[in-house]
């Protein structure tokens, strides 16, 4: 990913991941979050949900995902944050999660001056995230080494 | 029952060392690749393809990583446990099956690598109250057992009153 070819305001990527309970239940065992809210649909109506959400450490990750994906190393992420706007509810047949990859800002980084470390040349990437046509991640924001 | 404020500040020191395995690494990265789709063999059971790097420690290598690297999100695993000795002491009054993900936040100051031997420093840097919800913030300083920083996992954690909006995840 040259620096050259890109722009703030480009699209870079652009992805749809299907989403079932089954992904949840994997999530769960594999982060070790067992919140019922992300398996037992009557729990999470218990508390108020619709129905069983994803893991908003699932949506994260997806989002994640794409960014890797584009850049090509998950080594290259010095930042990666997300707000979790709206949960993402996932009923028994499933449903779909779509990431859009913007580059939001480019630093072509700076030598060490003085007291200043050094600057590594990076690319900001924004991220949407929509499950059902509402956006469920705001001022997500991924910053990858170039 | 309200979050007790007076535990802002507090700071719990390493529990022990997580030591990275490949294969933790290549579970959590199947955990995160996204379902196959519906029309693939397998459906909803089967995921999508793993990224060689998580895998294939001669493909983390020929991109200079030491070993197999996890994913960007991997840290939320030492987080979340270590989040835990807040949350679910009694005492810090957190109703656990009414806690949504608020914000979450990585600076990485290095990538994980299976092999790593690390340490997790828990900082509760904030709990606050809007329209009812209780609004803690957590921090958790991950570190190689020499003391090299590793990755700063910020997590904003919303505890919904009960006729709350259903907002965050």
């Amino acid at each position: 990913m040259s620096a050259q070819e890109l722009e703030v305001g480009q699209e870079v990527a652009r992805r749809t991941f299907p989403v079932h309970r089954a992904d949840l239940v994997r999530y769960a065992g594999a982060s070790g979050d067992f919140n019922p809210i992300h398996w037992s649909q009557s729990t999470a109506q218990a508390v108020g949900l619709p129905g069983v959400i994803a893991h908003g450490m699932f949506t994260m990750a997806l989002a994640g995902r794409v960014v890797q994906d584009w850049c090509g190393d998950p080594g290259r992420l010095t930042s990666f944050g997300v707000r979790f706007t709206r949960p993402v509810v996932v009923p028994d047949e499933g449903t779909e999660v779509e990431v859009v990859a913007v580059v939001g800002a480019l630093d072509d980084g700076a030598p060490a001056d003085g007291d200043e470390p050094a600057r590594p040349a990076t690319v900001r990437l924004d991220l949407t995230a929509t499950c059902a046509g509402v956006s469920v991640l705001t001022r997500a924001r991924a910053v990858v080494r170039r | 029952m309200a979050v007790d404020q007076s535990f802002v500040g507090r700071t719990y020191p390493p529990e022990g060392v997580y030591e990275v395995s490949a294969e933790k690494v290549r579970e959590f990265a199947t955990a995160v690749a996204g379902a196959g789709s519906a029309s693939a063999t397998g459906g909803p059971l089967a995921t999508a393809p793993v990224p060689a790097v998580h895998v294939d420690v001669d493909a983390a290598r020929a991109l200079g990583h030491a070993d197999v690297v996890a994913p960007p999100t991997f840290a939320v695993v030492l987080a979340q446990r270590s989040d835990a000795r807040f949350l679910a002491d009694p005492a810090a009054g957190v109703d656990f099956s009414r806690v949504v993900h608020g914000e979450q936040a990585f600076t990485h100051h290095r990538p994980v690598v299976a092999g790593d031997r690390l340490l997790t420093t828990l900082h509760v840097d904030g709990v606050r109250v809007a329209a009812g919800n209780a609004i803690v913030t957590t921090r958790n300083e991950i570190a190689t057992e020499g003391g090299e920083p590793v990755c700063t996992a910020t997590s904003v954690l919303v505890v919904r009153a009960p006729d709350a909006e259903g907002e965050g995840a």
